[in-house]
């Protein structure tokens, strides 16, 4: 079967003070309906970049996809004329975003910003859509729903805000749902309320969901499938469960180390507490042929400063960009 | 009900306010060289100091300041302002007689300054290199710079006399016969070239202010959401990222109310509009304290309901402000 | 996932004087130091012209409304047959003098208001405020022009009338100053160590928060000047002095005869705060710390 979204080569360019940047780098990857795949890495890895690509929302005239291709559903996305890529947005598919108190309106009332988008999708009546956008508080779990439609934002707390953000962006029973860090503004014990919000509504709406973190706990919690995301490129790829246990890059392996609890859930051994040490290269250093974790690496070698690794698949599906991923 | 108990606290400071304009336009009155018997005495041609003496015991002049002042706010609650010796009639009628005209130039000025400011501003906003934008930075540059008296006679000359579009001077023409409408047509001919002036000086203010916010608002997360629910680029910027630009121009504009009357003043001189500043002008010439001094309280009263007025817009465009918490 | 290299790619300046470095980025900018010349040609103008150039700007030497340029008069005569030229020249000597004494008085005014409010917190703030409110209401323009009314025009009280009501926006500058300064580390390290209140305030908190006031005391010299040239265009000043605003004032009657009469020192007063302002928004650039790392 076809997958839902198909994302092949994809490179996408950062125009900077230095230069032009490509902060996706050659990313290909495919998602099938009501799969889940998480997005792991660090700030700066081009995650958010990844997203904003495939809903055609890269910032004006700094960002744009250079080559590749994205194909939804049988569609090239790339070359999508700007109204048909309004049509596919908040319907298609729709995504919810790290900050909630600051991605809504503070001027216009929570039930108005989930209406909105009903009607300019469905074309459906102020009334119908009001309507609806009451039913929709009250799934997200907002209690007392019919009462805090005409609230305005700051009115609610930022779990409360979080879940409007939910309902506008499963107002219209979405394709794919993107979630770019939804959690990591908000406090522990909502996060958790948050996630399971999030795994119900996929079970009852069926999408499928990237969800863009660098908390390998989240990833554990709501994917099947991992991407290891590191300088714009793909570092790895693979199922959760078995990419936990078994890292193929030195990277994900430093990653997951970062985060002992997830360690000692899946595997008995636990590694001393380490960090990944170094930070994520400049923009400026994207783009070169060769390794970019290499400076960050203690397996590293001449071949990796000379050359970019290519992808070593795995027998059980896992894949890594390493030159040595059989001996990590 | 908070807002309506926040409106009441306003207005009670707003009173306060307006009797403090009152105690310092007293105590001016008594700090300045001569006082209202030397007026009198010099209307009359001279008066020997037994005159004088009289007339201040009939004004009660010769009352401890504290009395007088209490006479003084009593006078105004009654709306008695005082008497003008020069014009031969009250303060109150006086100002009451011009007030309109100085509202009419005042917040027709504020008014179009403000909408024409923020269409400025969004143009701008979305094109920073544009058209828009470079208009918007040379009026700022000269409206900060120019006398708004010399801009006044600059564009009087051009548009009054050279090419002759609009009067001259004054607020109608006396000859013009006709109905309600021909009467409003002449004084809004008469309105435009002193609203231009007076409302290009803060249109460079808001404009620029409200394409630096609009800018902002632009690059924020719920604009970002309101792109990604796939509205249209107008949805985006009309509805989502204007409403949230408006609040910050809004109180600079109700901050500038002041500002705005003190240039109306200048306006009015050059194009003779027949409102407070005009009669300011002709009072100070005369040395008419009771009128200056009454102009200066209502005045001070238009500053302050501008405010109330900006404070109601504001609860209009922003629900954070004054709202249930 | 746009944020700025992780990498510091550029070299780290070695420390020089602040005023060196905000002279440096000064210097950059071409409008600015343009301005600045032109500043510095009037103000030159004005301290030597009378010498270079002496006419009296009171005597009648010709028949009015002579022409720039004809008769051997460089900008003309007025209605009463006056060298414009000389009016310029002695006008410039009050626009500045007043301008500065102006500038002076509020920012004087404004700092000790704001310093006051910013430091002591309190009921102190809360009346000093309320004071600042209270002359914010009072249009700037008539308060003035009922001072001078009242309590003459001389140059001295034309000056205190700009300056008290010029003063409530460096007050409002310098009290959000002292608030944001008095938090910080080394303030309370030297009240720590015992310093005083005045000491605090005045060697310590206020040299910090000097940068904006002096954009502000700049951009307060040029509206001065157009305050005084409002004054003097509607007959408000010393009758034994020329200013820019009463040359236009006494002459606009006659716009229809010569307009260059009104028109040349309109441009004079346009010319100079058009240029303090940009030298304004100069210092604003190379003082404003925020700014200087973009």
């Amino acid at each position: 079967m076809e997958p839902l979204l198909k994302v092949e080569n994809l490179r996408i360019e950062l125009t900077t003070r230095t230069g032009v940047a490509p902060v996706i780098d050659n990313l290909s990857f495919e998602l099938g309906a009501g799969e889940s795949i998480s997005f792991v890495g660090e700030s700066g890895c081009g995650k958010s970049m990844t997203a904003l690509g495939i809903m055609g929302l890269l910032p004006e005239k700094v960002g744009r996809i250079a080559s590749g291709s994205i194909n939804f559903n049988g569609e090239e996305l790339t070359t999508a004329t700007a109204k048909r890529l309004r049509d596919i947005r908040g319907n298609d598919i729709s995504m919810i975003f790290q900050e909630p108190m600051t991605s809504l309106n503070p001027v216009y009332t929570v039930g108005e910003q989930i209406a909105e988008v009903i009607r300019a999708h469905q074309g459906l009546s102020r009334k119908a859509a009001w309507d609806q956008a009451i039913e929709l508080l009250d799934a997200v779990r907002i209690p007392n729903a019919k009462g805090r439609v005409s609230d305005y934002p700051f009115q609610m707390s930022g779990g409360q805000r979080q879940r409007v953000m939910i309902a506008i962006a499963l107002a219209c029973e979405p394709k794919i749902l993107i979630a770019d860090e939804p959690t990591t503004a908000l406090d522990v014990t909502v996060q958790a309320q948050i996630f399971d919000l999030l795994n119900d509504m996929k079970r009852q709406t069926g999408a499928s969901i990237i969800m863009i973190t660098h908390d390998m706990g989240a990833v554990a919690e709501m994917a099947e499938r991992m991407i290891v995301m590191y300088a714009g490129r793909k570092a790895e790829e693979g199922p959760v469960e078995q990419t936990i246990e078994h890292p193929r890059h030195p990277y994900t392996r430093g990653l997951i180390s970062c985060v002992p609890h997830i360690m000692s859930n899946i595997s008995e051994e636990r590694h001393a507490l380490t960090e990944v040490p170094g930070i994520v290269p400049s923009l400026s250093d994207f783009g070169q042929n060769r390794c970019l974790f290499a400076s960050r690496c203690n397996m590293v070698t001449q071949k990796c400063l000379e050359e970019r690794p290519t992808e070593k698949p795995f027998a059980n599906g896992q894949k890594a960009a390493c030159w040595y991923a059989e001996e990590v | 009900m908070a807002f309506l108990q926040k409106f009441l606290i306003r207005t009670l400071y707003a009173v306060i306010l307006l009797a403090a304009v009152l105690v310092l336009n007293f105590s001016m009155m008594h700090l300045a060289p001569g006082d209202v018997a030397d007026t009198i005495s010099q209307s009359m041609g001279g008066a020997d100091e037994e005159v004088l003496a009289q007339i201040r015991a009939d004004y009660g002049l010769d009352q401890p300041f504290l009395v007088q002042l209490g006479r003084y706010v009593g006078n105004v609650l009654q709306f008695n302002l005082g008497y003008s010796f020069f014009y031969n009639a009250p303060v109150t009628d006086l100002i009451l007689e011009r007030l309109p005209a100085t509202l009419l130039l005042v917040f027709t000025a504020q008014i179009l300054a403000l909408g024409i400011g923020v269409v400025l501003g969004v143009i701008s906003a979305r094109r920073p290199n544009g058209i828009a934008s470079h208009f918007v930075t040379m009026l700022a540059l000269f409206g900060y710079s120019a006398p708004v008296f010399w801009t006044g006679i600059l564009l009087l000359i051009a548009f009054s006399l050279k090419i002759q579009w609009f009067p001259v001077a004054g607020m109608r023409d006396v000859t013009i016969v006709g109905g309600f409408f021909t009467h409003a047509l002449d004084v809004a001919r008469h309105l435009v070239l002193p609203v231009i002036t007076l409302g290009s000086l803060f249109l460079a203010l808001y404009s620029r202010l409200a394409r630096a916010t609009m800018m902002e608002v632009l690059g924020s997360d719920y604009v970002r959401t309101a792109k990604a629910k796939g509205l249209t680029e107008r949805e985006v910027v009309y509805k989502h990222a204007l409403k949230n630009s408006l609040s910050p121009v809004i109180t600079l504009a109700g901050l500038q109310f002041s500002a705005v009357i003190s240039g109306a003043v200048l306006v009015e001189a050059v194009f003779s509009w027949p409102g407070l500043g005009t009669l300011a002008f002709q009072s100070i010439i005369a040395r008419d304290t009771p009128t200056i001094l009454g102009i200066l309280f209502f005045s001070a009263l238009v500053v302050i309901v501008g405010n109330l007025l900006t404070d109601l817009a504001l609860r209009l465009v922003d629900p954070r402000v004054g709202g249930k918490r | 996932m746009t944020d700025s290299p992780l990498i510091p790619t550029e070299e780290i300046p070695e420390a020089r004087h602040p005023f060196a470095e905000a002279w440096e980025m000064f210097r950059r900018n071409h409008a600015a130091m343009v301005a600045l010349v032109v500043l510095l040609l009037i103000i030159l103008a004005a301290i030597i012209g009378p010498y270079l150039y002496p006419v009296d700007p009171f005597d009648m030497v010709w028949s009015p409304f002579s022409p720039p340029g004809a008769d051997g008069f460089l900008l003309g005569t007025d209605y009463l047959g006056r060298d414009l030229l000389a009016a310029l020249i002695h006008g410039a000597r009050v626009s500045i003098v007043i301008g500065l004494a102006a500038a002076v008085v509020s920012v004087l005014i404004g700092v000790t208001v704001g310093a006051l409010a910013g430091f002591y917190r309190g009921w102190v703030e809360e009346l000093l405020m309320r004071i600042t409110e209270f002359f914010q209401v009072l249009p700037t323009l008539l308060f003035s022009m009922v001072i001078v009314a009242l309590f003459g025009a001389s140059l001295p009280m034309i000056t205190f009338a700009i300056g008290i009501v010029s003063w409530t926006a460096v007050a409002r500058i310098t009290r959000s100053e002292f608030l944001r300064i008095r938090e910080l580390e080394y303030v309370t390290a030297s009240r720590a160590s015992g310093a005083k209140n005045g000491k605090l305030m005045f060697r310590v908190i206020l040299p910090n928060a000097l940068p904006p006031i002096i954009v502000q005391a700049a951009l307060m010299v040029g509206s001065a000047i157009l305050f005084e040239a409002g004054l003097s265009f509607l007959g408000l000043t010393d009758p034994n002095v020329v200013s820019w605003g009463q040359v236009i004032g006494s002459n606009r009657q006659y716009i229809l005869d010569a307009s260059f009469t009104v028109t040349i020192p309109g441009l004079a007063i346009f010319v100079t705060v058009l240029c303090i302002s940009l030298v304004g928004d100069g210092l604003n650039d190379a003082l404003n710390p925020k700014l200087r790392q973009r």
